[in-house]
């Protein structure tokens, strides 16, 4: 495949196998060995670069980011966020000052996730940072060097103009070319952010045939906010979801805040994380909560179904072979909506359970109730015993108690390396009387609290 | 003045701008190979039959060895020579290399890696403490035990008594770079190794074993680690020879790497212990008879497993007088990855066995956990007779030996040491103040008394770390220095670089033996041609033992300048100074490169090696007796957290700590030990939580699934300061060691969370570590009950 981007000011043409990473190209191809391989699966950010289009700069992992993504886009690796002339970077030198590296090896990928924060003006360091390990300084010095940086001006060279490039083969440019291909060729492999196919590739060495590339795809991207409903297209990235959602379900966007890290959220899409199935998927619950619903495309044929009829079993969808997830539709309003993400750090970890409520309680009684859990069973799903426990039923504790006893019913959790089943059973109870507790307003979150 | 200054880190300008080289970043000779370990799917068993066909037509692939290709040893071990760096026909572990490939890429190496077929016959592997314990599968003919009066009858005789066990995990050291190195053949059959090794001597020495040439034949090259925090102290054995075997096999320079999963399968982490206590104390708390029981899993293979484990039972008192003691040590062999040394050593996990047993006494008493530390703290050091005592002035209550002196109190450890430095009192007092401890305990008490669901706690623990390897040869270390005639300073020494400053702080050290400034002093890669026989930089040892030894080579080329100036200036040797960057020769001044110049003029030579050995060092460690450490260095800390009653997640708040680095050499450099080790720590015992199946296989092998601290779960607040006092002991410049004792700190976080959970019913909590939220939530039911 032929690639062209700017990287470090100057453009790059490369003829590139389709799964060739970011990474790997820099330092074996390239010889740019400032940019490191942690952990080769987007969890620790050493490897972490700038990456601009039109719409501005972003941090992504290029050990799982392939290198036609990059066409038409710009690349700043460590290496170019010093100046041309050795200048550095208003984070680099606050690096320095304030001690913010012991080893070393991470630091490349900070000063790419600071640079990038720095660009866009961001002061919420610890979100900006969330992605990036550092196993020396205990983070403290790195804050500091971040803050000590925050108001100097974005240097000139950061100000990339992204290459005109023609339209490629491989990454079609609208969902009815893209509809029709895939119609065509529906044993290939759609790539959108690459958060989960790339570890397809680095992590299970697996060759992949033919693929298409979803980042061309403008209208496979576009959020449209009606009067009562929100269209997201599936290659939304969940840094734009956060934003959408962020105005109408602030709950739902705090979740998000926690969903993977900046240069995750960067890549992954909405259409990714419903299209792959995972039980363990963040975005599902919420939807499901909210009632959601998903569209879906084969050639010409376009179908609708409510979020939670998608998911058949674990590893199963309802999805025919050459059918791709287009978007989803979710209401714009669900004040009671609030999502609940538990896992053994805050920040970039997989859920261990994720449980989202909905209840419209009216006069004290409750009349409707959604309730969907991610980590409790082979696929994303709703918890209707629990629901129908509630329904009907005045808003009270004991309510809320004897709801709870039927997640036992709903749900047979697993025990694996995240959670225990009982732990699993015994939180998603708890969950429903958290839930509870915030809408009468207590203090229910330890992320609120300060010394 | 260089030393004592808050210089950056020596490499920081490299960091930042993605210059600074790492193992894989150092460009090779056309023809590297890479290689990677085909690796074993069971945890215990022999193998009958492995077919490797496929592994051999495998793209890119060149050679693929086994243990029959290995030309002489087949050997990594660090100590008792039971560890082949290929499976010689017994599998130990799920991960063990059974085979090593050898590929034209890292990527076509590790593809090849996965397609071997191995045909086993599979026997039930030891996993857990219990059934080793059970089978008694063990290191050691049988337990270390150590005693210290009459235990038995004094914890019977105590007027309160309390048991109880704590279990806790190990940890993945989680280096951000994984393990690697690359070996280049050179002419004759000699061989060069760069490793990422905190331990390159024992690089060269394995290595040498296993070409089956002197160790004069090969050199090791070590210029940085991307973090090593121990688990490079012997865990680039294999690595370093499987380069070295298979360039001699092929002729080419090889290389090695472990991709992150692989690394965590393979290399072994922190020892897990479960520790058992009896103990018997008086009304106030004050600890009378003391029982404990150390087990740990020490994995398949030997390792550093005695040391570790050792270190645990020395720090058993952490800083608490027990006059009666006995430590019982179970060392287990399990079909697990070696466990191997990880900053602490076994301290850590000792220590937190104590502090459990004040935490469970407080508890028991209904007082203050602080006011029952301080109550078994050792004697002041201002309340034994100390080195200095003789120096201090009459009339001040502090002069030992006079006739109205008070009779000092000298105090030992379980293993018969005096503890004479010990300066927790003051320390305790002055963090209780400033971190506004009572104050905020009430605070916390009202506000837990308010809310239902929230709980907040506050903990406060110290730490006494003993200062020297505890294998007392090992206190060595050797410098060289030259100075060029233009008066530029060329400094090795044989410790390593892998963070945590040492390299700046030691070329501090040099710049102002030569009173020059530090940017005169070009610091150098770490390298076995250059000063032989070195130990590995560990024990917290590394600027102790380098910094001396570059204090004495500088020291003997300073010298010889001064005799050589003095003669020239007929003037006394005395008289010759060097400060600012001159050299002062009576009333005369030059600057140091004139001073070079006219020595070279003058034949005089300018290279010197240095030397230096910890001295006052006799250890018994069998009989557990003796004076293992040069001194203590000490910390304490007060962490505020806070859990949620519902799921258990939880998170510190705020942390003080008041840490002890002597007279830093460089306390911005000395702050960031204390800050990460503290965070690392807290993380060891919180959400960092290792977990193998039924199979022995490890199921948390990649950061996806093991978590270490991230960004925000560093502490809100987050106040570190320094005790600046100078170490009683000689050591270079009255500094003290600094690497590991901050890491005990985090014990304070976990304690923390045990005061919260307290507040939500009734019973002693039990908390085990790690305390993820799962166990907070699980100590929460206990505490209800």
């Amino acid at each position: 495949m032929d690639v062209t981007f700017l990287l470090n000011g100057e453009t790059v043409r490369v003829k590139a196998e389709p799964t060739q990473t970011l990474l790997d190209w820099l330092r074996i191809d390239r010889g740019l060995c400032g940019t490191k391989e942690g952990c080769n699966e987007g969890d620790c950010g050493a490897c972490t670069v700038v990456v601009g289009d039109k719409d501005g700069v972003k941090a992504l992992n290029a050990c799982i980011l392939f290198l036609p993504q990059l066409h038409g886009k710009t690349v700043r690796t460590v290496e170019g966020i010093s100046g041309p002339d050795g200048t550095l970077h208003p984070v680099q030198q606050a690096m320095i000052e304030h001690h913010g590296s012991q080893c070393g090896f991470c630091t490349p990928g900070f000063i790419a996730s600071m640079a990038a924060g720095h660009s866009e003006g961001r002061k919420d360091h610890d979100d900006v940072l969330a992605g990036n390990l550092c196993r020396c300084t205990g983070y403290a010095p790195i804050v500091r060097a971040a803050e000590a940086a925050a108001d100097a001006p974005i240097p000139d060279w950061m100000q990339d103009a992204a290459p005109e490039v023609s339209a490629q083969p491989y990454a079609p440019e609208n969902l009815d070319e893209l509809a029709a291909w895939y119609a065509a060729h529906p044993d290939a492999t759609l790539i959108a952010g690459a958060t989960d196919v790339g570890l397809w590739v680095t992590k299970q060495l697996r060759n992949l045939n033919q693929v298409a590339f979803l980042g061309c795809c403008k209208d496979l991207r576009e959020i449209a906010v009606g009067d009562d409903e929100i269209r997201i297209g599936a290659a939304a990235t969940m840094t734009e979801v956060m934003a959408v959602v962020g105005e109408y379900h602030p709950s739902y966007a705090e979740m998000i805040r926690r969903y993977g890290s900046v240069q995750v959220r960067n890549a992954a899409t909405i259409g990714g994380n419903i299209a792959n199935g995972s039980p363990i998927g963040d975005n599902p619950p919420a939807l499901i909560a909210l009632g959601a619903t998903l569209h879906l495309r084969h050639a010409d044929t376009v179908r609708d179904m409510p979020l939670e009829d998608f998911f058949i079993a674990y590893g199963k969808q309802d999805r025919t072979p050459g059918e791709l997830v287009t978007g989803v539709t979710l209401p714009k309003t669900a004040p009671a909506l609030r999502c609940y993400k538990v896992s053994k750090r805050f920040d970039q970890d997989i859920s261990a359970v994720c449980g989202c409520f909905n209840v419209t309680v009216v006069d004290g009684v409750v009349t409707t109730a959604r309730i969907a859990f991610g980590g409790m069973a082979g696929t994303p799903h709703r918890a209707k015993a629990v629901e129908a426990a509630l329904t009907g039923q005045p808003w009270t504790e004991e309510t809320i108690d004897a709801a709870a006893a039927q997640f036992a019913t709903d749900y047979t959790p697993m025990s694996d390396m995240r959670a225990s089943a009982d732990y699993r059973l015994q939180t998603a109870q708890n969950l429903l009387r958290r839930y509870f507790a915030e809408l009468s307003g207590q203090a229910t979150s330890v992320l609120e609290i300060s010394a | 003045m260089s030393v004592a200054k808050p210089l950056p880190h020596d490499a920081a300008a490299l960091h930042v701008t993605g210059a600074a080289r790492y193992i894989d970043d150092i460009p090779t000779p056309t023809g590297t190979l890479h290689l990677a370990f085909g690796l074993s799917d069971i945890a215990k068993g022999t193998i009958r039959a492995m077919d490797l066909a496929k592994v051999k037509s495998a793209l890119g692939v060149v050679a693929v060895m086994t243990a029959d290709d290995l030309p002489f040893a087949n050997d990594v071990s660090p100590s008792a020579h039971d560890e082949p760096l290929l499976s010689d026909g017994t599998i130990h572990y799920l991960g063990q290399p059974v085979f090593l490939v050898v590929a034209d890429s890292h990527l076509n190496a590790r593809k090849a890696a996965r397609l071997a077929t191995i045909d086993h016959s599979e026997e039930t592997p030891i996993l857990t403490i219990e059934h080793a314990l059970a089978s008694d599968s063990r290191f050691e003919d049988g337990p270390r035990i150590w005693t210290k009066g009459d235990v038995d009858q004094t914890l019977s005789d105590a007027p309160h008594q309390v048991q109880g066990t704590i279990n806790m995990g190990g940890q993945e050291h989680f280096y951000l770079e994984g393990q690697a190195a690359l070996a280049l053949p050179q002419e004759g059959g000699d061989m060069v190794v760069h490793s990422s090794t905190q331990h390159p001597t024992e690089i060269q020495h394995k290595v040498a074993e296993a070409l089956g040439l002197p160790m004069h034949a090969v050199r090791c090259e070590v210029r940085r680690m991307g973090g090593g925090f121990g688990g490079k102290e012997s865990q680039g054995n294999a690595l370093a020879v499987a380069c070295a075997v298979a360039a001699r096999l092929t002729g080419q320079p090889c290389k090695m790497r472990y991709d992150r999963d692989d690394d965590m399968i393979i290399t072994g982490k922190r020892h897990d212990f479960r520790i058992d206590y009896r103990v018997g104390y008086d009304d106030e708390g004050r600890l009378l008879g003391v029982d404990l029981t150390q087990m740990t899993r020490c994995g398949w293979a030997m390792d550093l497993s005695l040391p570790v484990a050792d270190r645990a039972m020395l720090h058993a008192d952490n800083a608490y007088h027990l006059p009666a003691v006995r430590i019982t040590s179970h060392r287990l062999k399990t079909n697990t990855q070696s466990a191997t040394a990880f900053r602490g050593f076994g301290g850590p996990q000792g220590v937190l066995g104590i502090e459990r047993v004040m935490d469970h006494v407080a508890a028991a008493l209904d007082l203050d956990p602080v006011l029952v530390r301080q109550r078994n703290y050792y004697a002041a050091m201002d309340r034994v007779a100390s080195a200095d005592a003789a120096q201090t002035k009459p009339g001040t209550g502090r002069r030992f030996g006079g006739e109205f002196s008070p009779v000092p109190t000298v105090q030992t450890t379980p293993y018969a040491m005096p503890v004479t430095d010990f300066i927790l009192h003051e320390m305790t007092d002055a963090l209780l103040a400033s971190s506004d401890y009572h104050a905020r305990r009430a605070a916390i008490a009202a506000w837990n008394a308010d809310q239902s669901i929230l709980k907040k706690g506050i903990a406060f623990s110290p730490v006494k770390f003993g200062i020297s390897f505890t294998l007392t040869h090992l206190n060595q270390a050797g410098a060289l220095v030259h100075v060029y005639q233009d008066g530029s300073v060329h400094m090795n020494h044989g410790g390593t670089e892998m963070g945590q400053g040492l390299f700046q702080k030691v070329a501090q050290v040099a710049a102002h033996r030569f009173g020059i400034d530090v940017s005169a002093v070009k610091i150098t890669a770490t390298d076995t041609g250059k000063v032989p026989n070195t130990s590995a930089t560990a024990a917290s040892s590394g600027s102790d033992l380098n910094g001396m030894a570059v204090a004495n080579a500088c020291d003997i080329i300073r010298d010889r300048i001064a005799a050589c100036l003095a003669e020239l200036h007929q003037t006394r040797i005395e008289e010759v100074r060097f400060a600012d960057g001159q050299v002062h020769v009576g009333a005369e001044v030059m600057t140091f490169t004139k001073a070079a110049q006219t020595a070279y003029a003058n034949r005089v030579s300018l290279s010197a090696t240095g030397f230096y050995k910890t001295p006052d060092l006799n250890w018994d460690r069998i009989k557990g007796e003796g004076r293992p450490f040069f001194y203590f260095a000490q910390g304490a800390a007060v962490t505020e957290v806070v859990i949620d009653t519902l799921t258990g997640e939880n998170r510190i708040l705020r942390t003080d700590i008041l840490h002890d680095a002597g007279a830093s050499l460089n306390p911005a450099l000395d702050i960031g030990q204390v800050e990460g080790g503290y965070v690392q720590g807290a993380g060891w015992l919180t959400t960092e939580e290792l977990v193998w199946d039924d199979k022995g296989r490890l199921r948390t092998h990649a950061p996806a699934t093991y978590k270490i601290p991230a960004c925000s779960d560093r502490p809100d607040v987050f106040n570190v300061a320094l005790w600046d006092q100078p170490n009683p002991a000689q050591t270079i410049y009255r500094s003290k060691a600094v690497g590991e004792p901050p890491f005990m700190l985090g014990t304070s976080a976990f304690l923390a969370l045990s005061d919260a959970i307290s507040a939500c019913g009734p019973n002693y909590p039990d908390l085990q570590a790690p305390a993820t939220a799962e166990e907070v939530l699980r100590a929460v039911g206990r505490a209800r009950g």
